[in-house]
């Protein structure tokens, strides 16, 4: 072939007499689909490899030999083949399979969960004969038997497609279940050792196609007829899954995975899937300090206890806070928080803050993401760009702890072999054992991994000062520098904050070498926190303004010199203390679970007036003054920012409980109290106010069609979304229900972007914290590296009892290397001291952890309760911490 | 009248009971193939083979020399040896694992010198305990003696053999499961395409996949030409073959037979093979190649012992086993019993081989033990239809692979010859028989 | 720790050696965790799991697939009888019934004593000498109810240890040879072979 004939990407098909056009490499029951031919199936599911087992998809295909009985889920089209999927042949092959199938399945539909939206009952009232010719015993197992703190298995009524099993091994990685057993007495098993705890479990049960597996929390709730439904955004973290959220006479039942092609491929965590309780809280004290308990009513604090009160009291009291706190000057108040925010309130706040009290300490992070201006500057990564690039270099925590739909969708790529991961390692990891090369990466190191990576030669013997050496060799740098090519093109880096025990300031540096070196490359900066790119998209950063702009790149465009910036959080609270400022605005609420130095947020939400806008209980507000309810995810309409900067829709499922408000009409009413008027009357309001100043998705996307959302500052393509396939997602209601109706086969129309009416940020506009010096390693020291977890002490996890139960007890963990040398055991109980403090705690060995380091989980407990990371944390401590472990 | 003209190939060593034996071996003409070979080109030493038309041994009856040159090129590539020997009355490589371990490690040295392959693996039968002592000590041998390891013989040439364990399924000797099996996985056949393993098999790498009673030819075929081999036999079917013969003959036992030239009533009959029906019974039916081959009746005694001869007649030659019935056994039960063994050893991917196989085989138990129905004979006949459509021979197929489609073969034959018995054991309510 | 006896654990490690990948190691490994427990242990299905690099579950999900393995306790001598095709005809499943009295176990069963597991197997390929019975996978070749007893007294009084030994089907099979060059060496050396092969042959041709 020439090199510049056109390779064909299409290839003419014949279904059922009419000739269709499908791609190469198509599959014929893909193919068919898209043309309106619905092949029955069963073990066939878009999202994964095909397997050909289950021999619903049997189809006539012509070849050599006749026309031959074929899987239609596993040939791919060849130009000119004739596919026949109506002929007498297949139709009893068809129904002959659907028989088989119905031999051994048990008749317990009215009692089953998937009564009702079952693919297996769905096809059998559409081929079935209705008479079973078969009268022999059925196979028996033990009923439903836990195979995990989540799932359950009815191992009778399983079809042995295996979706399950193959999502487990093929797209989570986690093969802890597998099919055991050999012919009819094959069966769906747990290990015989390890629960089926994986974060991913809950897509096994939403991808069965019978009610074999079940979800524990779900279990029972509600009838598939008494369920409503809508389309919304998950919010647990950043990634923004597009999800279904169902609701049974009033009350919330179930999250399920909608396939949206650009995010999340119909996936979800079981963080996001499982979290409902903790919105309605249901379960849950009534005790406002209680983890995930709900607020339903205004409160305020008279005579030290916090009483229930109406809406104008409690308003005006906040005011009066306000008020008292800017009597000399507007600095005096800041606000802390604001992710759980839509974008719709997140503007609405900033308007408040800025416009009517005129001050600029506000921070939606608190101390443990990145720069915020630097993450505006970066050229942001969308996933697909993650999942098409050639190398990924990621520098973050866990990704599968932490943004678990950027862990499938990055370890899709690299196990099809597309993409070379290569990690610099500070802490353990589950892409570890994928990855091409792995540069272990003390605390301390990044930026001279960074500047080595760079090509400067030099910052290896910056590493090499280390008592145990530079971690990686030569040889592995340049496999590296290979993989990055000169321009960084097709590179996307992963970079957020692998270690709370350490300055950002040094992770930070590195990001700003890269982005330097490589200015092709692109970067997805990894602050999990729910819309906590929207925040900072709608300005909640000190010196940060709404539409991804600052102050800095105003004055650079205008000639004027730029204000001086806000008060991040912690200085916020070393501010409190210091007596110039003597008000706090939570939004959101739980800066104990958040802030690293807990006495340091004690004492200063102790010496502050506080006003906490939240939904959700917790002990942050045993320091509250005043308390504003607000409605939550599910209960609110507004737009959603996710971390690759896509803009989607949050509809509301079921009404917020008692008088809860939406926190855009808590904005406008505090202003009003406060005498201006924000002019942002409903969420609407605000959605059009943020399209037209500043040019950003939100009253678009709010009405619009385009389910996928729109990418901030990019011009979205033309998507072909498929119809919805109900045998791929049995449990949605129906595409016209999910409104994907306007989807299903169509084309979403390619919104181009009003111009950006404010100047956005670019590296100029930053300016870095210098980095710190790093004291020297001691020798008989391990540097320490606080990680976070999928499961941990926050709110979400917290008040969803399902989920609490799999949070972990926290260990140490060492590299065996550092057992060896340290002459400790797992198992034993150590001593850990620090500059701070000194604990005991429980270590495990664990290869993956990097030499000299000792890791701990930020936020997790201790057999007794207690949070022992914290203890060695503090707001003014060097930039790494070094502890020493001793045997008791 | 048999023809026994024709030399001994594989079993040349059968009245030796020291046949197993480093100094037996080499001391009966053993590694002398393999020095030929040695000293011929690869490409030689196949095409030597492919004027055999050597055919495959194992039951599809493929030329071996064809196999061969389908091996796609690419740096690593596998031989993998198939000694999973399951199919039921089956028993020939049993014999050779156990009695010829190192003719079969020759013929193996040989097919790698000819494949150039690098990486060699073993598949034997979990259950052959005694079998998989005496390959490994014929392979510890090998080494020992010079043909095995770096530099075989001054050649150059160096390679090594792996042994390696099945444990219990018969699945495994399909050689895709085979291939899941050694690479440590549950021994589910790969779906095709790709339909030979020598483009795509063991890790990816192409691979060849030879029965063990295919790889204990090539030391006469070296040593002989392949021309001598191809004149021994008729058609396609050249050579010798190693019949299992087992049921109720006087003389159960295995037999090698030149191809073509002998009759399944020579083996059934003749003295001094299988001696005839005991206690002057009659032959009722045979399955002329292993269980999943239809069966036949007296009619087809004079049939020739050749692939394509019995293909005609719709059946299969197979494995080369053959299970007498005679007049006094009952067909139901004995396709009962079939059944039972497809039913135990599918290996369950499949919805129609996993449930089709479970429930012909409950409707063949109540047949044979009481509770049968005049209308499940029609409902046996329909299922077997929606297993292998059409019920034709070779048979089409609904699922993965062709244990499926084999599944209805006996039950289809026990109809078809004898549905008189199906309905007396219904009038019956169970075996009339017993 | 390792659950494998240090003789065991050393076998385990050289046959994961002898493949190019290490879950092919998982059918000879599971062998011989057999050949050390009697049956497949959670202990030593966590050790095979951490040979092979794979999961608890792959493990036993492999496992189970497979006859000769157990996941529960199973007798001494594990005593199979074939009752398929060729050994029906020659009364399988009366001498499987006849077995099933003298041991005290019905098929699939353990004795009282833990002594003897009863199977009722499929075709042993031992067809010309039917009904083929196996003990510990060792042919025996007891075709009636009387040479079946004897040999049952046999094993009870211990009398036929050595040539039947308890469990494991490796039990005595040790590989001896080997070549030990990598693989990659061997792929490069047919390659140079090939080609100098080709180099020839055209050579000639001209
Ligand atoms: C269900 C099934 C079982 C088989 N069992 C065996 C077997 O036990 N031994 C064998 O050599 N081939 C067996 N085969 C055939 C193999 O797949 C393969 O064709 C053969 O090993 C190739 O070797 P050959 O070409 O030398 O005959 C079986 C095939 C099927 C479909
Ligand atoms: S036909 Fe039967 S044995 Fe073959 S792959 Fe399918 S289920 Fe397995
Ligand atoms: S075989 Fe095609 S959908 Fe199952």
């Amino acid at each position: 072939m020439s090199e510049n004939a056109p390779t064909r990407t299409t290839v003419s098909i014949t279904v059922d007499g009419r000739t269709i056009e499908a791609n190469v490499g198509e599959l014929i029951i893909a193919a068919a689909e898209r043309s309106g031919t619905y092949i029955p199936r069963f073990c066939y599911h878009p999202r994964m490899e095909p397997v050909g087992v289950c021999r619903m998809c049997l189809v006539e295909v012509d070849g050599p030999r006749g026309a031959t009985l074929q899987p239609a889920c596993y040939l791919t089209v060849s130009d000119g083949m004739v596919v026949t999927t109506t002929s007498e042949k297949v139709k009893k092959a068809q129904d002959g399979v659907l028989e088989f199938l119905l031999a051994n399945h048990p008749l317990d539909c009215p009692v089953c969960d998937k009564g009702g939206e079952c693919p297996l009952q769905d096809q059998t009232l559409a081929h079935g004969s209705g008479e079973t010719r078969f009268i022999e015993e059925k196979r028996h197992f033990a009923k439903p038997i836990p195979i995990g703190e989540l799932v359950l298995l009815d191992r009778e009524r399983c079809i042995q497609c295996s979706r399950c099993t193959r999502f487990a091994s093929e797209v989570a990685g986690d093969a802890q279940i597998d099919f055991a057993g050999r012919g009819e007495s094959i069966e769906v098993a747990p290990s015989p050792t390890q629960p089926f705890d994986s974060i991913f479990s809950g897509n096994t049960v939403q991808i069965c196609p019978v009610g074999a597996l079940t979800a524990k929390p779900y279990r029972f709730t509600a009838r598939p007829w008494d369920l409503e439904q809508v389309e919304s955004t998950c919010t647990t973290c950043s990634v923004g899954c597009r999800v279904a959220v169902q609701s049974s006479q009033g009350r919330l039942t179930r999250i399920l995975g909608v396939d949206s092609d650009p995010v999340n491929h119909g996936w979800l965590c079981d963080k996001g899937r499982f979290v409902i309780d903790a919105v309605d809280g249901e379960n849950l004290s009534n005790d406002v300090l209680a983890a995930g308990s709900r607020i339903t009513e205004p409160m305020v604090r008279r005579n030290g206890q916090l009483v229930t009160t109406s809406w104008s009291e409690a308003l005006s009291a906040a005011a009066h806070i306000i008020s008292d706190a800017t009597k000399l000057t507007p600095t005096g108040v800041g606000a802390i928080g604001g992710a759980a925010l839509t974008n719709e309130a997140a503007f609405a706040w900033e308007r408040l803050l800025r416009g009517v009290i005129g001050t600029d300490n506000i921070d939606a992070q608190y101390g443990d993401g990145i720069d915020a201006h630097l993450v505006q500057a970066l050229p942001r990564a969308t996933l697909d760009e993650v999942a098409t690039a050639c190398t990924v270099v990621v520098l973050s925590g866990d990704l599968r702890e932490e943004l678990p739909i950027v862990y499938l969708r990055l370890r899709e790529s690299i196990v099809k072999g597309t993409t070379n991961l290569v990690e610099l390692a500070t802490a353990s990891s589950s892409l570890r054992s994928l990855a091409r090369v792995v540069l272990p990466t003390r605390p301390g190191e990044a930026h001279h991994v960074a500047l080595a990576i760079a090509s400067d030669d030099a910052a290896l013997s910056n590493l090499a000062t280390h008592p145990q050496g530079t971690a990686f060799q030569p040889k592995e740098l340049a496999e590296v520098r290979r993989l990055l090519g000169e321009t960084g093109e097709g590179v996307v880096f992963i970079v957020g904050r692998p270690n709370a025990a350490e300055d950002a300031a040094i992770i930070e540096a590195a990001i700003a070498t890269f982005a330097r070196r490589f200015p092709e490359a692109k970067f997805l900066p990894t602050l999990r926190r729910s819309n906590i790119y929207g925040a900072l998209d709608m300005g909640l950063a000190p010196g940060l303004r709404p539409g991804r702009s600052s102050v800095a790149a105003i004055a650079r465009v205008s000639g004027v010199t730029a204000e001086e910036r806000g008060r991040s959080t912690v200085e916020q609270l070393v501010a409190i203390l210091a007596g110039e400022q003597s008000a706090l605005v939570l939004l959101g609420g739980c800066v104990l679970g958040n802030v690293a130095d807990q006495s340091l947020a004690k004492a200063a939400l102790d010496a502050a007036k506080v006003i906490a806008v939240t939904g959700h209980g917790g002990a942050t507000l045993a320091y509250a003054d005043v308390i504003l309810p607000t409605a939550v995810s599910h209960e609110r309409t507004g737009t959603f920012t996710n971390i690759e900067g896509r803009v989607s829709s949050l509809a509301p499922k079921i009404t917020a409980p008692g008088s809860a408000w939406s926190d855009v009409a808590i904005a406008s009413e505090l202003a009003e109290v406060l005498g201006q008027t924000l002019g942002l009357d409903s969420i609407f309001d605000a959605a059009s106010a943020i399209e037209s100043t500043l040019g950003y998705p939100s009253a678009s996307v709010l009405s619009g069609s385009a389910t996928d959302g729109v990418v901030v500052g990019a011009v979205t393509a033309p998507s072909l979304a498929g119809p919805l396939d109900p045998m791929a997602n049995p449990g949605l209601r129906s595409a016209d229900a999910v409104g994907l109706g306007a989807r299903a086969g169509s084309v979403t129309h390619a919104t181009s972007l009003p111009t950006t009416l404010v100047p956005m940020v670019t590296f100029n506009d930053v300016s870095l914290a210098p980095t710190p010096s790093i004291p020297l390693a001691d020798a008989y020291g391990l540097r320490m590296v606080v990680t976070r977890r999928l499961y941990d002490n926050g709110m979400a996890v917290q008040g969803t009892p399902a989920l609490a139960a799999l949070v972990q007890t926290t260990v140490a963990m060492a590299n065996p290397y550092d057992f060896d040398r340290l002459g400790v055991a797992t198992g034993d109980v150590v001593r850990l001291s620090s500059a701070l403090a000194s604990s005991d705690i429980t270590v495990v060995v664990n290869s993956g952890v990097t030499r000299g380091t000792v890791e701990l989980v930020l936020g997790s407990r201790m057999h007794d309760g207690s949070n022992i990371v914290s203890q060695h944390l503090s707001s003014t401590q060097p930039a790494v911490v070094d502890v020493r472990m001793e045997s008791r | 009248m048999a023809s026994f003209t024709a030399p001994k190939i594989v079993s040349s060593r059968s009245e030796f009971t020291d046949s197993h034996t480093l100094s037996r071996y080499v001391a009966t003409g053993g590694f002398e193939g393999l020095k030929k070979a040695l000293s011929m080109f690869p490409e030689a030493v196949a095409s030597e083979v492919e004027r055999a038309s050597l055919l495959g041994r194992g039951g599809a009856g493929f030329p071996a020399g064809r196999k061969w040159s389908m091996l796609r090129k690419a740096p690593v590539s596998c031989l993998v040896i198939n000694g999973d020997e399951s199919e039921p009355a089956t028993f020939k490589d049993h014999y050779l694992v156990e009695r010829e371990p190192h003719q079969l490690v020759e013929g193996i040295i040989i097919a790698s010198y000819a494949l150039q392959v690098s990486q060699v693996f073993i598949f034997l039968r979990g259950e052959f305990a005694l079998g998989l002592e005496r390959v490994q000590q014929a392979l510890n041998d090998a080494y020992e003696y010079g043909a095995l390891g770096s530099n075989i013989m001054g050649s150059g040439f160096s390679l090594d053999i792996v042994v390696h364990p099945g444990a219990g399924a018969y699945i495994c000797g399909e050689e895709t499961a085979l291939i899941e099996a050694l690479e440590g996985k549950r021994g589910f056949p790969r779906i095709k395409p790709p339909f030979f393993p020598a483009a795509i098999g063991l890790y990816g790498q192409p691979t060849v996949v030879n029965n063990v009673e295919t790889m204990a030819n090539l030391p006469w075929i070296i040593n002989n030409g392949g021309a001598a081999f191809a004149a021994l036999g008729g058609g396609r079917s050249t050579g010798t073959r190693l019949f299992a013969l087992s049921g109720q003959v006087n003389n159960p036992g295995m037999y090698e037979l030149e191809m073509v030239k002998n009759t399944f009533r020579d083996i059934i009959f003749d003295p001094a093979l299988g001696g005839g029906i005991p206690e002057g019974r009659k032959l009722k039916a045979f399955i002329p190649g292993g269980v999943s081959a239809p069966w036949f009746g007296p009619e087809h005694l004079d049939l020739p012992l050749g692939q394509d001869e019995v293909a005609e007649k719709a059946s299969m030659l197979g494995s080369g086993s053959i299970v007498v019935l005679d007049d006094a056994s009952c067909a139901v039960r004995a396709a009962w019993r079939i059944t039972k063994f497809f039913s135990r050893e599918s290996c369950g991917q499949c919805t129609p081989c996993r449930e089709g196989s479970g429930w012909l085989e409950r409707i063949m138990f109540r047949l044979e033990h009481g509770g049968g129905r005049p209308e499940d004979v029609e409902l046996l006949l329909d299922l077997c239809d929606n297993i292998a459509p059409g019920l034709s021979w070779p048979p089409q197929q609904t699922t993965i692979c062709v244990l499926g489609s084999s599944i209805p073969s006996s039950i289809t034959s026990a109809i078809t010859m004898f549905r008189s018995e199906f309905e007396a054991h219904v009038t019956n309510d169970g075996c009339p028989h017993v | 720790m390792s659950h494998f006896r240090t003789e065991i654990r050393q076998r385990a490690e050289e046959l994961v050696s002898l493949y190019p990948r290490k879950r092919s190691a998982m059918l000879p490994l599971l062998h011989l965790a057999q050949e050390q427990d009697g049956y497949l242990t959670d202990e030593a299905m966590a050790e095979v799991a951490e040979l092979t690099g794979t999961t608890t579950a792959e493990v036993r999900g492999t496992a189970s697939f497979y006859d000769m393995f157990h996941l529960e306790p199973v007798g001494k001598y594990v005593v199979g009888v074939c009752t398929n095709i060729a050994c029906l005809l020659a009364g399988g499943e009366e001498l499987l019934a006849h077995a099933s009295s003298t041991l005290g176990c019905p098929v699939g069963g353990t004795s009282a004593d833990g002594l003897f597991t009863l199977e009722e197997t499929e075709c042993l390929a031992d067809c010309n000498i039917a009904p083929c019975v196996q003990v510990n996978h060792r042919f025996v070749r007891t075709t009636t109810p009387e040479t079946l007893d004897a040999l049952v007294d046999d094993l009870r009084n211990g009398r036929r240890e050595d040539e039947i030994p308890p469990h494991g089907t490796l039990i005595r099979v040790r590989r001896s040879g080997g070549l030990r060059v990598p693989r990659a060496q061997l792929a490069d050396e047919r390659a140079a072979a090939q080609t100098a092969r080709e180099e020839r042959a055209a050579k000639v041709e001209k």
